[in-house]
């Protein structure tokens, strides 16, 4: 086939070449193998020939109560991060984005959790948390209450090991959609602040009809990488709570990993996290259809 | 008069939002300069926040107790091995799909960008179960290999290399420079912005890895700080001022990078939000 004289497939291929490779034997064969090892019965070093399941892995994990626990936790950690942090973050954008003296200090301070690695913070966090009285959590909520507060044992208690997790999120998270959400507040023009004014709105209209609608896509944003956050839950997991007391705070990844890593079942920790990537893949095809639509 | 209240008011409440912030890191950094014995019974009292007298001996404790040096090397060449090889792969690829005609673009483009959905847990456990069939655990490769090429890297370099000007390539064209001296003589040293928010962003997910290094590797050789970290902090007796000493050297570094480059971290972040 004759090419005409502007082909640049050659050097185009041999650019393209590494990075294509990488993400294919890296992320697409795996991805791949995921769904494949998720209808068999492979385990790691196992000498029993691996068998083809069909859908019975799903079935097995789906009727798993440990596995819905885990579900139903990532569930609850989304309802109930995704909203708080959403509006601390918006909170603190609309703070730091008003002339004043100081902001960069602030806007460092809240973005610095966000350089530390998520296991460190847990386990700060873990110290923080200490039981009885000396535990700085109990004691800062024992000043708060002005002495009501009676300690408790936060990671070793089954109804607060899970919301203890996601403070720890928060603090570490809040300044990551911090900036995202100052960087959309700045790209609103004044002239809609200027235009509303004049038409007599308030601060709070302002920020009704002009902040809100400008802020759209960015909060769409925050929100679905917020959610998908939640359902990648591992690190804090693992460190603070091992997942318990009993499965009290345990989540889909903790769980795939538990089965894949521990007990050497591949293809039902393969299942699980097929699971995970239709949940993360519907946030995703929901964000689509929400930006989408205001065009 | 009103005006000067709401001033107040603001200033009040971002006071409180970073005292709550930083009261943690100051526990973790003061702690750290005790004597390991008070640390717990004073974490939650202004003992806390106030150290009296300071002592190195958590920080030498853990240099001659923990093989700190090993796990900081590791982390260090892993992460820089991960940036600079992403940054080389991962531009070339953005640069020959945003520039370059070529039978296939089409279809590398779309591979690309719908491998943008899935995150790394996805395929963490077939991964995992690939690189054990191949032997690879506990080897420095399997913890940077999978990370190199990075399809989100590859978005952020096409996109930002489409808006790169014309121009600016043409006349390497008539002087007759095929793609890859344009590539490095042209659109490299224009696109410095890009490669700074790339490397940054990189940096930033990769320095804090713990599920992918935790599966694969068994001892300390090739073990990064995350990690060691959280291995160490497992071994009873819990010393908290060790465990708060490895946390702030462990930390110290990226921690001083942020202070110096602030803003390409808060624009690297920034960037892939606005274009989500």
């Amino acid at each position: 086939m004759p090419r005409p004289l502007t082909d640049q497939t050659p050097a185009a291929w041999s650019m393209a070449a590494p990075a294509v490779a990488g993400l294919a034997l890296f992320v697409g064969l795996p991805f791949l193998v995921a769904f494949g090892l998720a209808f068999t019965s492979a385990r790691l070093g196992s000498p029993l020939p691996v068998e083809f399941l069909g859908w019975e892995q799903f079935r097995r994990i789906l009727a798993d109560p440990a596995f819905l626990r885990a579900l139903a936790n990532n569930g609850l950690f989304a309802m109930v991060v995704v909203p708080l942090q959403t509006v601390l973050a918006l909170g603190l954008a609309l703070l730091l984005n008003q002339p004043l003296r100081g902001l960069p200090l602030f806007r460092t301070l809240f973005f610095m959790p966000v350089v530390f690695p998520m296991s460190l913070v847990a386990v700060v966090w873990v110290l923080l948390y200490a039981p009885g009285g000396t535990g700085p959590v109990n004691a800062f909520l024992g000043w708060l209450s002005f002495g009501a507060w009676s300690p408790r044992d936060f990671l070793h208690d089954p109804a607060w090991a899970l919301p203890a997790i996601m403070l720890t999120s928060i603090w570490q998270g809040v300044g990551f959609q911090m900036v995202i959400l100052l960087a959309g507040l700045q790209a609103i023009p004044a002239e809609r602040y200027e235009a509303a004014a004049i038409d007599g709105a308030g601060g709070w209209g302002q920020f009704l009809h002009v902040t809100l609608p400008g802020l759209r896509n960015t909060l769409i944003f925050v929100v679905v990488v917020t959610s998908i956050l939640a359902f990648r839950l591992f690190d804090q997991v693992r460190i603070m709570t091992q997942g318990g007391p009993g499965e009290a705070s345990a989540t889909v990844i903790y769980a795939a990993v538990r089965a894949a890593f521990e007990r050497q079942q591949v293809a039902r920790g393969a299942a699980m996290t097929v699971v995970f990537f239709l949940i993360v893949l519907a946030v995703t095809l929901l964000q689509r259809r929400l930006l989408r639509q205001e065009r | 008069m009103a005006h000067s209240l709401r001033r107040a008011i603001r200033y009040l409440l971002l006071a409180a939002a970073a005292a709550l912030m930083v009261a943690p890191v100051a526990i973790m950094v003061v702690g750290a300069l005790k004597p390991d014995a008070r640390v717990l019974p004073e974490a939650g009292t202004l003992q806390a926040l106030f150290p009296g007298r300071l002592t190195l001996e958590n920080f030498a404790d853990v240099l001659g107790r923990t093989r700190f040096g090993l796990f900081l090397f590791n982390s260090l060449f892993i992460n820089a091995a991960i940036v600079a090889l992403g940054l080389a792969v991962n531009s070339l690829a953005g640069y020959a799909l945003a520039r370059l005609r070529w039978r296939g673009r089409g279809v590398v483009l779309a591979g690309v960008l719908a491998l943008l959905v899935i995150p790394f847990e996805a395929i963490a456990v077939p991964l995992f179960w690939q690189v054990t069939l191949l032997g690879w655990r506990d080897t420095y490769l399997v913890q940077i290999l999978p990370f190199t090429a990075n399809a989100f890297a590859i978005y952020l370099f096409y996109t930002f290399f489409l808006e790169l000007p014309r121009e600016l390539e043409e006349a390497a064209r008539v002087d007759g420079a095929g793609p890859w001296r344009t590539y490095l003589a042209v659109v490299v040293p224009n696109a410095r912005p890009a490669f700074a928010s790339v490397a940054v962003l990189t940096f930033l997910t990769q320095w804090g890895a713990f599920l992918w290094p935790l599966m694969v590797t068994s001892g300390p050789a090739v073990r990064p700080l995350p990690v060691a970290i959280a291995t160490f902090f497992t071994q009873p007796p819990l010393q908290w001022g060790d465990i708060l000493a490895f946390g702030v050297m462990m930390v110290a570094p990226v921690l001083l990078l942020f202070l110096l480059f602030q803003g390409w971290f808060v624009r690297g972040v920034a960037a892939s939000g606005i274009k989500g």
